[in-house]
């Protein structure tokens, strides 16, 4: 048979149609397709996760001061989740981003794995016996000399077992210099001692406000304790005669839960309370027959505010409108159970003691003082009654040394200055500190000018660091000695953020130590009793666990099966309400630094940690694209500002304040006051991981301390700054 | 055997006013479902959230300005005749609208990475994983076994947590009952908002707070009866298992993408 050019044609069109058919009518196709993902997708690589028993342990979360119940997810001994512990009562099952992130912290790369001592500049493993017996030694040297009160200590808390066991450590050795970080638990301390004559913490009964004013404090940003605010504000929301004002120069996400936002100049918001007592008093609103009761220099005070805080004046300081002021006053004056709050963002650096005071003065004035829905003064929890630790000569000499820090000196109700320790060190030759330890704390990237804190950091010849992590301010240390994290230790957690009772939790082990880790209750009992003498003498105890458990006594039960102790018996303290004190101090501003025309602020949120631990992964995920884009951090101005300096939605710009240059991108906003430039806190870490280092900025960087008229503690809100576009 | 034969139609409903954005919602649901991070993850078009949180404004100029934000997940759509945008496109089956829950499912190893339903979603619901997961050192520890992690080339969402569905059943027929209660199947993000604003149930069970909050007419696709709820870009017809709550009206009328002259369109 020939085959022509025609056939060959038609057979080979033939075949293909056939072919094509004949494919698209079998199974074959698929099958490939089906088979390709899964050959595809059959990576050694991809972690398949090992199943097991499920089991769950509480504990109370210690990642910020919050102290929230945590119930922990674990297979076999893995721990797969946190979760908020149902029934806890300050979270009830709620849980913020941080806690969240818990297990890429304790599985996380930015631990420190062993103990660590820097050798020519780089950090080598040795034994836990060899660091104790390095650290004694130093420890006995410094004592020889003479100089116990050169060795100092850092920490983010001066409450609980293990800081009292640091104190007493410190006391025995001969040093008053035991230093804790600085928030608005310290505003708060001294603006109370200065109005009801003792010292106490403040609590709040948010639960049952149905009226609050807020100056600025940012109680759906992380102020207070977190989840417990996040609750409160739902209930405030959930009956229509509830209500929340927020008085801040920037929208923020508190701003906007709240059903009014007053857009203040930021800094004057002490002269904003001032003229809403002024109203208050002037219309006759205030609790007369409490005051005429239960107060002091009142007339003085009226006398005051009525001839220098009147609405017209107020307003034009504090860009706030007259007919505002008045309307502010009077729904504030007309509720039933109204609060005054204040404390910045997060609370984490302290404020104007003038704020304070003029804030808690409009509580006294409406009878929201230890009142169903305002504010108590709460004595801190007492159940720490250790005999006095015993003091040689040594240490009784060393002990009434003057601080390093200079609290209680000039600033008789000052108990800790840690801004001042920074400039001690730096204005002499030779540091005054010997050897620093360091909890619980980063002060190298949290606090101002941190230029500076790092120059007196360097300074301090022996810096002992407890840090689970590698932060930037034991990347300054010489020994390392790592505590376990939250999760792996026992300790005793006195809850400091504003609950009206003083209520003790338990953090409990929920797994066992990841690393060669050690209680660093532990470490200070084995120091002691290598110490010897005295020192030895006032740690009677054999290990941390049974310090705690004799310091609890019958309350180690109910701490163990509740994760809380609440103490009933406490009693809010009733002193007097002196209005002295801020009649006095009613011109004492805080004013920021510099000359420029713009105002820099920072701003707090949730997903960008602030305090000593930087953002894990997880949260670092979630901060958004108008905050940080690649290693940039945006910040925030008006678009009409922004047109004033020729700038426009994300074009780079360079930052300038009196401390310091950032590079920065702009991200225009109009939920700011124009004139105002916000910058995120919580970025520009150095240190931690490859997923938070080196991105963004710093804000600390670009601000510098500026100390407080009242209390001398550092009171900065914000700096002048230029901007200019790159 | 007879199985559980009374249909169930989960759902969510968000409170918008009162979300703070706080993001726990996001961290809880990448930690309970082994969502994997990146070292660099600010380009949010391949940073795989499950659940996002949108950031909206009013628009209007200082100090008028206002905020809200929107958290997004999943919408399990059920379509006006059962079918999700992203069911109908899928040419390997790899996603399907459970009949007897409302979940829409996501098999990984189905999934040959075409991203067909990447594009018919019009929430962005979807996530391509351009690269295989990496966990720094030691921290595959806390990966759940409950949820397969996911390799380079499929597409993942949010799945209501369905696996805590199939360990609360798988409960509760062990104690002999076919029918859970309402807070025995709740998703790791209602769990985790301490603001309480996420209230997760079973759309048809008007005993269940979802019901009533939004109450959900069946009739009209599920539309809400609620005036202060609404779903997301309604008028698409995606019958979203997934409601927000709001007493603004500038909120409402953005969740529907409405032009600004434009009438609500919540009339039934």
């Amino acid at each position: 048979m020939k085959i022509d050019r025609r056939d060959f044609l038609s057979l080979g069109i033939g075949a293909a149609a056939g072919i094509g058919a004949g494919t698209a009518l079998s199974p074959l196709p698929w099958k490939l397709i089906d088979d390709s993902s899964i050959w595809s997708q059959n990576w050694p690589w991809t972690p398949v996760p090992p199943d097991g028993a499920v089991s769950f342990k509480n504990s109370v979360c210690t990642l910020c001061p919050g102290g929230c119940g945590i119930t922990v997810r674990k297979v076999e001994d893995r721990c797969i989740k946190i979760e908020g512990t149902k029934g806890n009562i300050v979270n009830n099952g709620g849980i913020c981003i941080l806690g969240l992130s818990g297990l890429q912290l304790l599985y996380g790369p930015t631990r420190v794995k062993a103990p660590m001592k820097k050798d020519g500049g780089r950090w080598k493993e040795i034994s836990w016996d060899s660091a104790i017996d390095e650290i004694v030694k130093r420890l006995k040297n410094i004592r020889k000399e003479g100089k116990p009160e050169s060795v100092a200590c850092v920490s983010g808390t001066d409450q609980g077992t293990v800081a009292q066991l640091i104190g007493r450590f410190l006391t025995a050795y001969g040093s008053p210099n035991y230093i804790r970080t600085s928030s608005i638990a310290d505003s708060y301390e001294i603006a109370l001692k200065k109005l009801h004559g003792q010292f106490s913490s403040i609590g709040f009964d948010f639960e049952n406000s149905d009226f609050v004013l807020s100056f600025g404090s940012g109680v759906a940003d992380g102020w207070g304790s977190p989840v417990r605010m996040f609750k409160a504000n739902s209930k405030w929301k959930d009956s229509k005669d509830k209500a929340l004002y927020q008085i801040e120069s920037r929208l923020s996400n508190t701003a906007a839960k709240a059903d009014k936002w007053i857009a203040i100049i930021p800094g004057t918001e002490a002269i904003l309370a001032m003229g809403i007592a002024n109203v208050i008093i002037q219309k006759s609103l205030y609790k007369k027959k409490l005051i005429e009761k239960y107060s002091k220099g009142f007339n003085n005070f009226k006398a005051l505010v009525l001839k220098e805080y009147s609405p017209e004046k107020v307003s034009k300081i504090t860009g706030v409108k007259k007919s505002e002021i008045i309307a502010i006053a009077k729904k504030f004056a007309g509720a039933s159970r109204p609060v005054a709050i204040c404390g910045s963002g997060q609370g984490r650096t302290p404020g104007s003691i003038f704020e304070f005071m003029a804030v808690h003065a409009l509580n006294a004035l409406i009878g929201s003082v230890n009142n169903i829905g305002g504010v108590f003064s709460v004595p801190e929890p007492d159940y720490i009654k250790w005999t006095e630790a015993e003091k040689d000569d040594v240490a009784a000499k060393g002990i009434k040394t003057d601080r390093i820090d200079g609290a209680g000196k000039k600033y008789p109700d000052t108990r800790y200055l840690i801004n001042r320790l920074i400039d001690s060190i730096n204005s002499t030759g030779d540091s005054p500190v010997e050897l620093l330890f360091v909890n619980g704390a980063n002060p190298c990237y949290t606090m101002p000018d941190t230029e500076n804190v790092i120059k007196a950091f360097k300074k301090i010849p022996y810096i002992v660091s407890f840090s689970s992590y590698f932060d930037e301010t034991t990347e300054m240390a010489d020994i390392i000695l790592p505590n376990h994290t939250n999760l792996e230790r026992l300790e005793d957690i006195p809850l400091a953020a504003g609950l009206i009772k003083p209520v003790v939790g338990l953090s409990m082990p929920v797994v066992e130590p990841e690393c060669n880790t050690r209680h660093i209750g532990d470490v200070f009992i084995q120091m002691a009793k290598l110490m010897d003498g005295n020192i030895k003498a006032s740690f009677p105890w054999n290990n941390y666990e049974e310090c705690l458990k004799k310091t609890l006594g019958d309350k180690w039960d109910k701490l163990a099966r509740d994760g809380y102790w609440v103490d009933e018996n406490s009693r809010a303290s009733r002193g007097i309400f002196d209005f002295t004190p801020l009649v006095k101090n009613n011109r004492n501003l805080v004013k920021p630094e510099g000359k420029s025309k713009l105002t820099l602020i920072p701003y707090d949120s949730m997903r960008l940690t602030v305090g000593y631990i930087g953002d894990p992964p997880f949260a670092m995920k979630t901060v958004e694209d108008t905050i940080l884009k690649g290693n940039d951090v945006f910040v925030e101005i008006n678009p009409k500002t922004a047109a004033d300096y020729n700038l426009s939605e994300g074009d780079k710009a360079r930052l300038t304040t009196s401390k310091g240059k950032a590079k920065v991108r702009v991200h225009l906003y109009d939920g700011i006051r124009p004139g105002i430039v916000a910058m995120p806190r919580g970025l520009g870490h150095t240190e931690f991981d490859e997923y938070l280092a080196g991105k963004g900025e710093n804000f600390n960087k670009l601000i510098g301390p500026v100390e407080d008229p009242v209390s001398g503690l550092d009171a900065a809100w914000g700096i002048q700054a230029e901007i200019t576009k790159t | 055997m007879k199985v559980d034969t009374k249909q169930k139609k989960f759902g969510m409903a968000i409170d918008l006013d009162k979300c703070t954005g706080c993001g726990s919602c996001m961290v809880a649901c990448m930690s309970e479902n082994n969502v994997p991070f990146k070292k660099d993850e600010t380009n949010k078009l391949d940073s795989i959230t499950w659940i996002k949180v949108y950031k909206v404004t009013n628009d209007k100029k200082y100090p008028d300005t206002d905020l809200c934000y929107i958290p997004r997940p999943c919408m399990h759509c059920d379509g006006q005749h059962g079918h999700a945008p992203c069911v109908s496109v899928c040419p390997a089956v790899a996603t399907d609208n459970d009949k007897s829950t409302g979940v829409v499912s996501q098999i990984y190893t189905r999934c040959f990475g075409c991203r067909y339903c990447m594009a018919a979603c019009p929430y962005h619901a979807r996530y391509f994983n351009w690269w295989d997961p990496v966990w720094p050192e030691g921290m595959e520890k806390y990966l759940s076994p409950n949820v397969s992690p996911r390799m380079r080339g499929v597409v993942e969402k949010c799945s209501f947590c369905f696996h805590r569905y199939q360990l609360a059943m798988d409960k509760a027929y062990v104690e002999g009952r076919r029918e859970l209660r309402e807070d025995e199947y709740q998703t790791s993000c209602t769990q985790a908002c301490p603001a309480g604003a996420i209230t997760f149930g079973d759309l048809n069970n008007p005993k269940h707070t979802v019901h009533k909050m939004v109450q959900p007419d069946n009739k009209h696709h599920g539309k809400p009866k609620n005036p202060k709820a609404f779903r997301l870009l309604e008028r698409l017809g995606t019958n979203a298992k997934v409601y927000y709550l709001s007493d603004r009206k500038w909120v409402r009328k953005l969740g529907d993408n409405q032009t600004p002259n434009e009438e609500s369109s919540k009339k039934h």
